[in-house]
């Protein structure tokens, strides 16, 4: 019967039941592969010839953005099912059971991050077929997998406890909704400098843009500044931490 | 002596003002079925969560299969099941994988346990459906069936049959009876008193936090009125007259209702209509009653239930069986 119950072994458990979830749910596919794309399309292809963004070709500028966006796309998804889990009552029955207590929300993040991941991978795929040449060395592709890593993963647990915070599914969906808007107001379509005072200021200020800027530079081979990297960094580890602390400390709260 | 698989006492919990459990206490004998009766908000279900760990008691003590429920958290999971009141099954899985994620989690290594309630569950047909697509009875016996992946000692099944057609509830009660004759311990909560009467080796009752009788259920069924036929008369003459006529009758001069006590048996019926014959008088409605949980309310507490709660939520289906069911008992 129930041999030695390992934390690690209970979240492998629970992440093959999330990824069914997620391969089952053709919204939770749209919104966090396809609909990235039909962005992507949409921007380079329609809006992108307008844009003025230096001596670069748009595509080569937008894919970076693409990326973050495609993963704050994934997110929504997450945050829906973190919250299903809570109201449906079949936490409770995890709760009755010897599991390990994480293992449930652990799950949920590795599941996001790997969607997200699936998401980028699609992203890089269509930027390539549309002209996309970066200028990035293995090493530099290897960080920009690893930005990208850290970012999915940390936005994964800011958003588990969204999830896990909110009344209701319907407001679990809401609750992300900045997370998906941050990319529209930050560098990743435009330079900041070219947006009115004001919406330049947030742009310049609000997490993405460091990151979406540390991300471009290892994929145009300009290297962003070490404040952006910095920046981007402590941005990963502060919606990490964040989100952590807040995830575990409501999943104990609610009966 | 048997060991006791659950023993509680002087149980408590509040949430701010309001006390849902006031100090109960009690014992449950390994291998037998408890069944904690009451009606809605009476504190059945907060009892089930402090007992399967959800919840922390404010006051009191209470060990499940030996282990404290507060301090040996983990002890007590590893041996218990529990069926909440709401199905708790994963939705977006088909029945065999959600049987096959509880089969994982307590690392039965058999495949043969899946398949095995399946079959034992009448649910082979739609194993791989998604459950989505499941009924209520459907849902109900996967998660019972869930429940009893790797054998737990002892389970809780709380108002397991609440919202269940009368068929479903027969064939929950088989499978409660075929768990305890494998020697699993039943704590079950119910709102029903033929559900208890035909399950539970001892009933508690439970109102308003507290255990108001405690028993087995031919104990309780003493305390408990008998069968009584209900008159209602057109006029309050009619109703003075037939009070006169039928000594030990109850009358209610606002309902114009006169309830006369009896055995419910055919002789009796004929007895008292004949005798309201005699007199001329005629009943505009007229009809028999059994006990049920509103009279053990009354019996016990001298009140009805709270606000009704148990007797009028439940459909007309389940009370039918439920007042057939006491008939008979009471006959008996």
């Amino acid at each position: 019967m129930s041999s030695i119950s390992t934390p690690l072994a209970d979240s492998a458990i629970m992440l093959r039941r999330n990824l069914k979830h997620s391969m089952r749910n053709p919204v939770t596919v749209f919104n966090s592969v396809l609909f990235p794309i039909v962005i992507m399309v949409m921007f380079v292809a329609v809006f992108g010839g307008a844009f003025a963004t230096g001596e670069s070709k748009y595509i080569d500028y937008a894919t970076p953005g693409l990326l973050v966006m495609a993963i704050s796309y994934g997110l929504g998804a997450t945050a829906t099912a973190v919250n299903d889990d809570m109201t449906k009552g079949i936490i409770n029955r995890f709760k009755t059971m010897d599991v390990s207590r994480g293992a449930v929300l652990t799950g949920h993040v590795v599941v996001t991050t790997v969607r997200c991941m699936v998401a980028c991978a699609a992203i890089v795929a269509v930027a390539f077929a549309m002209g996309f040449d970066p200028d990035a060395s293995a090493l530099d592709w290897l960080g920009a997998i690893g930005l990208l890593l850290l970012l999915s993963f940390a936005a994964g647990w800011l958003t588990v406890a969204l999830g896990l915070a909110a009344k209701s599914v319907e407001s679990a969906g809401l609750a992300t909704v900045p997370l998906i808007m941050l990319p529209f107001l930050s560098s990743a379509f435009v330079p900041a400098d070219t947006m009115k005072a004001g919406v330049r200021q947030f742009a310049e200020y609000q997490p993405f843009t460091p990151i979406i800027e540390t991300l471009r530079g290892l994929l145009t081979g300009t290297h962003a500044s070490n404040g952006d990297v910095a920046a981007a960094f402590a941005w990963c580890a502060a919606f990490a931490v964040v989100g952590y602390l807040w995830a575990v400390s409501t999943f104990k709260k609610r009966a | 002596m048997k060991s006791s698989a659950i023993a509680v006492t002087g149980l408590r919990k509040a949430y701010g003002d309001k006390v849902v459990l006031d100090g109960i206490d009690f014992e449950v004998e390994a291998g037998s079925v408890y069944s904690m009766l009451g009606p809605n908000g009476a504190g059945k279900t907060t009892t089930v969560n402090i007992l399967t760990t959800l919840l922390k008691a404010d006051a009191g003590t209470a060990s499940v299969g030996g282990h404290d429920v507060a301090a040996a958290t983990k002890a007590v999971r590893s041996v218990i099941g529990v069926t909440g009141q709401f199905a708790a099954v994963d939705e977006l899985l088909s029945g065999r994988e959600n049987l096959q994620l509880m089969a994982d989690l307590k690392r039965v290594r058999d495949r043969e346990v899946v398949t095995g309630l399946l079959e034992r569950f009448d649910l082979g047909e739609s194993a791989d459906k998604l459950v989505s697509a499941y009924s209520g009875g459907m849902r109900r016996k996967l998660d019972l069936a869930m429940t009893l992946v790797g054998r737990p000692r002892i389970i809780f099944l709380d108002e397991p049959t609440t919202g269940l057609d009368p068929r479903s509830r027969r064939t929950m009660w088989a499978i409660v009876r075929d768990l305890v004759a494998e020697g699993t311990t039943v704590f079950l909560t119910t709102q029903y008193l033929d559900e208890a009467d035909q399950l539970a080796d001892r009933v508690a009752v439970l109102d308003h936090g507290r255990l108001v009788a405690e028993g087995t259920p031919e104990e309780l069924k003493r305390l408990i009125p008998g069968t009584h036929v209900r008159l209602r008369f057109a006029e309050h003459s009619a109703l003075e007259t037939a009070a006169r006529v039928l000594p030990g009758a109850a009358r209610d001069d606002q309902e114009l209702t006169l309830r006369v006590p009896g055995d419910g048996t055919s002789r009796s019926l004929r007895a008292l209509l004949d005798r309201l014959d005699e007199h001329m008088l005629d009943a505009q409605e007229f009809s028999v009653h059994t006990p049920d949980l509103d009279d053990v309310f009354l019996a016990l507490t001298g009140r009805p239930t709270a606000d009704g709660t148990a007797g009028t939520d439940t459909t007309d289906s389940t009370r039918s069986t439920g007042t057939a069911t006491s008939t008979e008992a009471i006959a008996r």
